[in-house]
């Protein structure tokens, strides 16, 4: 079957190579993403379950402080300092004494599905009493243009599952067709046969799926 | 072809007595309702079950909005698992009548995902039918191009066990073989019709065909001999759930069992990877056994059971059969399997 050597034609992976691009993504996410903290890898060895090359990236805890202005355009990742001023925009049912109130934390895990072959997303949000964010209020936080982009097509959408470990209920990012536009992902580049290096894999997932829930890779990864 | 109908029959047959008991903190009338009595189908799920169970419970409940679930000795139930799969993991030792409490408030949603009756339940078989045929086929397109009205009808039939309407529905699903020398030699085919599951690549050689499989492990740590021994379980952390499709390799002269199968998921519980008591464990383990007096291997996990659809399984079974005949209707095959943890 499939060696770990290479990302097979159908922009599929195997539980090996996701394995192997899984820590090539971490590590060049921590030498060159400063703005965000590192990716951890959590293996897989519960008292059952006794296999050590699986496992899932995590990246937790990160704050989006939510945006009140609602007609904001660019990334909603910052608060507006100056809200106060902007009365006719704000939510009045929201009264907010204090910044720490807005103050929404995510975590985020790359999980591989055996079935499809291809890395999932799965993320939660809660506020700082760790009391759990409504999809209602996680798209608030999402970058306006992926909430259109959810909402309005097929491509992309967000269900409710258990996580497949962890035995809670967390959000799962599902791309269709994520074999598909890994393949065109790698015919467009300069990869000898079309065929892209493993290493790179979750890098050039991640540059589109990051996308979805605000979180962007610097270029110099995809090099 | 007589043979597998019949074990399909008893397969979509197969059901559960439930006694349901309201839960204490919502009796709201005097005295308290006595306990439904309903029968569940295996392949069934238990939110279904509420147009039957809600008329039982109606004048007793306090006002206020319904969110309905249910718990086994206070562990809320995934609703979207089939009910005898349930069943056979978590009651080692098998309770009849399985006495459940439902509850109509306080719905546990840090534990639970959401529910909304039906559609719900049917989004998930949906769900789990593309799912097994991405597995099956490479793609579900299959599923994908079953018309509105087919699909809505393969659930119907589902909900009502209804096996003469699903068999009927079942080409139009056009969902690839899973077959093997057992039931060509037989003269047995499973009653799908199709495109084979098997494909041949570039080299011509015959690929190993993927089947869909959930493995249910929970795991005990004492040892135990009788099954009414089994500790109760406190919470789902103790059970590892294991999404994860068998690659069915298929060799000249050997047939491919159970046994095989599980030792793709299990290494570590069976086969030469595993750490087992008695002379087939190769590798032993040499950590801590301060606790050892016996001087058995104590410190060794093991099987105990395996139950697919209430059987408890002879591990020589070839796995096509198991798979064919015992799979639920979403094509999935449902494993619990019960270990004792190794200990450290």
């Amino acid at each position: 079957m499939d060696s770990a050597g290479e990302v097979v034609n159908d922009g599929k992976i195997t539980l090996e190579g996701f394995s192997v691009a899984a820590r090539s993504f971490a590590e060049k996410w921590k030498r060159l993403n400063l703005s965000f903290p590192p990716w951890s890898w959590v293996p897989l060895n519960n008292r059952t379950l006794l296999k050590k090359e699986e496992g899932y990236l995590s990246l937790e805890k990160i704050i989006i402080l939510s945006s009140l202005d609602e007609s904001v355009e660019e990334e909603s990742l910052d608060v507006r300092a100056d809200w106060s001023e902007k009365e006719e925009a704000v939510d009045h049912t929201v009264l907010v004494q204090d910044v720490e109130d807005e103050a929404h934390y995510y975590d985020y895990h790359i999980v591989y599905s055996a079935s499809y072959m291809v890395p999932m997303l799965y993320f939660r949000g809660y506020s700082s009493d760790g009391k759990p964010l409504s999809l209602e209020v996680i798209k608030r936080d999402l970058p306006s243009s992926s909430v259109s982009l959810l909402l309005e097509s097929k491509w992309t959408f967000i269900t409710q599952e258990d996580h497949p470990y962890l035995n809670r209920p967390w959000f799962k990012l599902h791309p269709c067709g994520t074999e598909e536009w890994i393949k065109l992902l790698s015919e467009s580049s300069s990869f000898t046969g079309c065929q892209m290096p493993v290493e790179l894999y979750l890098i050039s997932w991640f540059s589109v799926v990051g996308q979805v829930v605000g979180l962007k890779i610097p270029h110099e990864m995809l090099i | 072809m007589a043979a597998n109908e019949e074990a399909v029959k008893y397969v979509w047959e197969g059901a559960i007595p439930l006694q349901i008991h309201l839960h204490k903190s919502e009796v709201a009338s005097h005295p308290a309702p006595p306990p439904a009595l309903v029968l569940a189908p295996r392949i069934g799920y238990l939110p279904l079950l509420v147009p039957l169970i809600k008329p039982y419970f109606k004048d007793s409940l306090p006002p206020g909005e319904e969110s309905i679930w249910f718990d086994y000795k206070g562990v809320p139930l995934k609703w979207y698992i089939p009910t005898g799969v349930l069943f056979d993991l978590l009651c080692a030792e098998p309770e009849r009548p399985w006495n459940l409490t439902i509850h109509f408030r306080g719905y546990p949603t840090n534990v639970l995902l959401p529910c909304e009756g039906e559609d719900s339940v049917k989004w998930n078989f949906v769900n789990s039918l593309k799912e097994a045929a991405y597995i099956i086929n490479g793609n579900c397109k299959n599923v994908m191009n079953m018309s509105q009205n087919d699909q809505e009808d393969m659930w119907t039939s589902v909900m009502n066990g209804d096996l003469e309407a699903y068999t009927r529905l079942l080409p139009k699903l056009k969902m690839g073989n899973i077959e093997d020398e057992y039931s060509r030699k037989e003269g047995l085919s499973s009653p799908i019709s199709g495109q084979g599951g098997t494909e041949i690549d570039m080299a011509g050689q015959v690929k190993t065909a993927r089947i869909p499989v959930r493995l249910y492990v929970r795991s005990v740590n004492e040892n135990f001999e009788f099954l009414e021994d089994v500790p109760e379980m406190d919470t789902w952390d103790e059970i590892s759930y294991l999404n994860r499709p068998v690659e069915f390799l298929r060799e000249e002269g050997k047939c491919f069992t159970l046994r095989d199968a599980i030792e793709t998921l299990l290494p570590e519980y069976i086969g030469d990877r595993a750490q087992t008591s008695g002379e087939e464990g190769e590798e032993r383990t040499t950590t801590d056994v301060s606790e050892e007096a016996e001087g058995s291997q104590e410190t060794r996990g093991e099987i105990k059971l395996i139950r697919i659809q209430g059987i408890e399984m002879k591990l020589e079974i070839p796995f096509s059969w198991v798979v064919n005949n015992l799979m639920n209707p979403e094509f999935y095959l449902h494993i619990s399997v019960l270990v004792k943890a190794p200990q450290r």
